[in-house]
């Protein structure tokens, strides 16, 4: 009891006195127990990442386009990485690796789940901070630990894991297998280590806030959605994160203390090895029970906020509520009994697999409905065309086009032939990758002017947004057609090939859109960073018109959220149109001549 | 501020809730490894072992230091701090005790030739009682901390928190640490 008094007291005896309170630049800036702070450093952190990410694919993109060609500036930029201008087999694994590590779990999940879920729990259930601010900034903490760690590993002789992000054993398992199973691997395994310990100190803090910290009146029927899809995320992180954990322990035994959890039978060079009855498909089971989930992890919060956007831009309320969180919590036990089905080709027993094709196909019911959902909410809505809202319809775009795909991969006996081809790879980025980037993007341009006190420019903002969803379709789409030729992915050069040389204008096409959109992506880190400084004030509390809590507070809050009382809430969060009114915020009481929620 | 409190506390305290979750973490950590190592046993190439005596001992152990973390909890419900000291001492005693005698039973293992790196039954058996030994010694760094502030006169008599987060999570292991003796005595 007496740690909640001082936390929420803490809030307000901040909010009331700021003045007098002697905030260094050290526990403003860096170690910050601010939730808000937390969420800024996640983000921050996140974009460096994803710029490093990003960069990466260009490099490998410009190998697969561009076979036959040297460039002698990746020399001077990478090094013996790419010597006489040309990358090394070696490293273009290093570096696919490294942008889907990268991208799944230090951008997708640490700075999308870590950004937003710190920044909107408190502000949207009206709480002062997180349930436990320390362990909030431990988590920021351990993800940049993890964040070195993995950055270190760019700069090791024989460069950073190289066995792709899933990194299967026996190649992650035997430091001899190739270059990048060496000490590359090692600071692979301890940073993922790190990772999920801040991801886990996270998720435990998000669900003890929303299911104790909400102010009187916010029952969890008239929480925003965006906080339902950051529950379910942190109870799928809390969960799953754990076998992963599990699995890497057990492969850093194998690497390192001459265990065989994975290992057995294997001959290197002509050497037998000692190892026996091990099983690297163990590791695949470990791995996708936590992977599975992970897609969830990234898409959920996507999800969220984008529901959120749309009904507040739509100026309508968000079409079947409970139909929605019926739906992400559907989605969250099914995210767990579904893993097998990146496995129909290990040998799997068929019958078996039919159980997780049934499961998978299940999927489409609950995504449907929210899709169904998302459309009616904008149907005949007065939609007002923010940078904010153009991506969250961008996002329900990507995730119908990459969600049908998803139907075809989740058939075993069809996956028999796309399985490891670019029909994957094209089914993933679409619905996971740009998907979530869209819907992480629709939050920063929405949540921005709270974040930051200021708005991004528009112009820019809407350059971003055309560039980036024509360029994802031209990239991803034609690697359908690439997949179902059977073009397999992970290939280094496919030029050697009769039957996929066909492809080489294609892939070259790719590979040019692919640099127009990344720098229309620089072109978002500029405007992010101008806009923080001299971006357009924000002059009123409540720019977007919206009814949820966070534009409650002072343009600029201060550590404790409110400088008064924290409001009391008496409704939902999505009372837009009613009663001759645009919108009414979830603080104003209940009239008497009111109608009921519709 | 009273008003905010009141409005804010609801029935379980924040603290309390964050280890129940936590709780729910660890444990599907050790339905990760358990559930491999039922799948591993299922194949071929699988050595059985016979558990040493020393984990008969230190299960004796910890099933003791519940009790007594149970009766420090009860003493300073009713403020006998003397006694609250006591017991606080007693599990960390016994605690130890656990970790000393889990070792003792991989040393009587690797007496018998049952090292980390050789069957993978044997590799198995390691890690799990491994892992359990860590998160033990994670309960016995807290009450560490927790007795050394009984010591130097800095406990809250009015505060139960702290000690019911480490009575919970103290119970938790050892609960954990039966499942596993059950887990192993009957899958080998």
């Amino acid at each position: 009891m007496s740690s909640v008094a001082t936390l929420q007291g803490a809030g307000v005896h901040d909010a009331h006195h700021e003045h007098h309170h002697h905030e260094t630049f050290i526990t403003k800036y860096v170690f910050s127990q601010d939730h808000k702070m937390i969420a800024r450093q996640f983000l921050i952190t996140g974009i460096i990442w994803a710029i490093i990410g990003g960069f990466f694919s260009v490099i490998f993109r410009l190998q697969l386009g561009y076979p036959e060609s040297t460039f002698p500036w990746l020399e001077d930029l990478l090094g013996h990485w790419a010597k006489g201008g040309k990358l090394q087999p070696e490293f273009y694994y290093a570096l696919v690796t490294m942008h889907g590590t990268i991208l799944v779990f230090f951008v997708l999940t640490a700075g999308l789940s870590g950004t937003f879920a710190n920044f909107l729990i408190p502000l949207q259930i009206g709480a002062r901070d997180m349930a436990s601010p320390m362990l909030n900034m431990l988590s920021y903490w351990f993800f940049f630990l993890a964040s070195i760690i993995m950055f270190s590993s760019l700069f090791v002789q024989t460069g950073p894991a190289s066995g792709g992000w899933t990194v299967y054993p026996p190649l992650s398992a035997l430091g001899d297998a190739s270059s990048g199973s060496k000490i590359g691997m090692d600071l692979w395994l301890v940073s993922m280590a790190m990772f999920i310990v801040s991801s886990l100190l996270g998720g435990l803090n998000y669900i003890t806030t929303i299911l104790n910290m909400r102010t009187k009146g916010m029952s969890m029927t008239r929480l925003p959605l965006t906080i339902w899809a950051l529950f379910f995320t942190a109870v799928l992180g809390v969960l799953s994160f754990p076998v992963l954990l599990s699995g890497a322990i057990l492969l850093l035994f194998d690497r390192n203390l001459g265990t065989s959890f994975f290992l057995s039978d294997i001959v290197i060079a002509g050497k037998i090895l000692p190892n026996e009855g091990g099983s690297p498909i163990l590791f695949q089971h470990l791995f996708w029970f936590l992977g599975h989930p992970e897609v969830y992890i990234i898409l959920l919060p996507a999800m969220g906020m984008s529901s959120e956007i749309l009904a507040t831009n739509a100026r309508k309320p968000i079409f079947g509520y409970m139909a929605m969180v019926g739906s992400m919590f559907a989605i969250a036990i099914l995210a767990f009994l579904v893993w097998a089905h990146h496995m129909f080709v290990t040998g799997l027993n068929p019958f078996l697999g039919s159980f997780f094709v049934l499961l998978t196909l299940l999927i489409a019911v609950p995504s449907a409905i929210k899709v169904f959902n998302w459309l009616t909410t904008l149907w005949r809505g007065n939609i007002r065309f923010t940078p904010g809202m153009l991506f969250a319809i961008g996002f329900v775009s990507m995730f119908i086009s990459g969600g049908l795909t998803g139907i075809f991969l989740g058939n075993s006996a069809l996956d028999l032939h796309l399985h490891d081809t670019y029909f994957v790879v094209a089914h993933f980025h679409i619905v996971m990758g740009v998907a979530s980037f869209f819907g992480m993007f629709a939050g920063v341009y929405h949540w921005f002017p709270k974040m930051f006190g200021r708005h991004l420019n528009n112009t820019m903002a809407y350059i971003h947004f055309w560039i980036s969803i024509v360029g994802a379709y031209l990239i991803f789409w034609p690697m359908h057609y690439e997949g179902l030729a059977g073009m397999p992915r992970r290939y280094y050069d496919y030029s050697n090939w009769e039957s996929f040389k066909m492809f080489g204008g294609l892939n070259q096409f790719i590979s040019l859109v692919a640099m127009v959109v990344f720098a229309a992506q620089l072109l978002f880190v500029f405007n992010f960073f101008y806009s923080i400084f001299k971006g357009r004030r924000v002059t009123s509390t409540n720019p977007w018109g919206s009814n949820t809590l966070e534009w409650t507070t002072p343009i600029k809050p201060g550590h404790g959220n409110w400088p008064g009382e924290i409001p009391e809430v008496y409704r939902g969060a999505y009372d837009y149109a009613k009663d001759g009114k645009e919108f009414i915020p979830q603080n104003v009481p209940v009239g008497d001549d009111e109608t009921t929620h519709g | 501020m009273n008003t905010v409190v009141m409005e804010q506390r609801k029935k379980l305290h924040p603290h309390k809730f964050t280890l129940w979750v936590g709780i729910g973490s660890i444990l599907m950590m050790f339905a990760g490894l358990t559930s491999a190592y039922i799948v591993k046993r299922n194949q071929a190439n699988w050595l059985s072992f016979e558990l040493p005596h020393w984990f008969w001992y230190s299960t004796g152990a910890i099933v003791l230091s519940s009790v007594c973390i149970m009766l420090a909890v009860r003493s300073l419900k009713k403020g006998e701090m003397a006694a609250y000291r006591g017991w606080v001492g007693s599990t960390l005693v016994l605690g130890v005790l656990f970790i000393v005698m889990q070792w003792m039973g991989f040393r009587e293992l690797w007496a018998q030739g049952i090292t980390l790196v050789g069957n993978v039954a044997y590799s198995f058996l390691f890690v799990i009682v491994g892992f359990h030994a860590l998160h033990v010694l994670g309960g016995v760094i807290a009450l560490l901390v927790l007795y050394i502030k009984i010591l130097i006169g800095k406990a809250d008599r009015s505060n139960l928190v702290p000690v019911q987060l480490a009575a919970t999570y103290w119970h938790f292991v050892d609960l954990l640490w039966i499942y596993l003796m059950i887990f192993l005595l009957m899958i080998r």
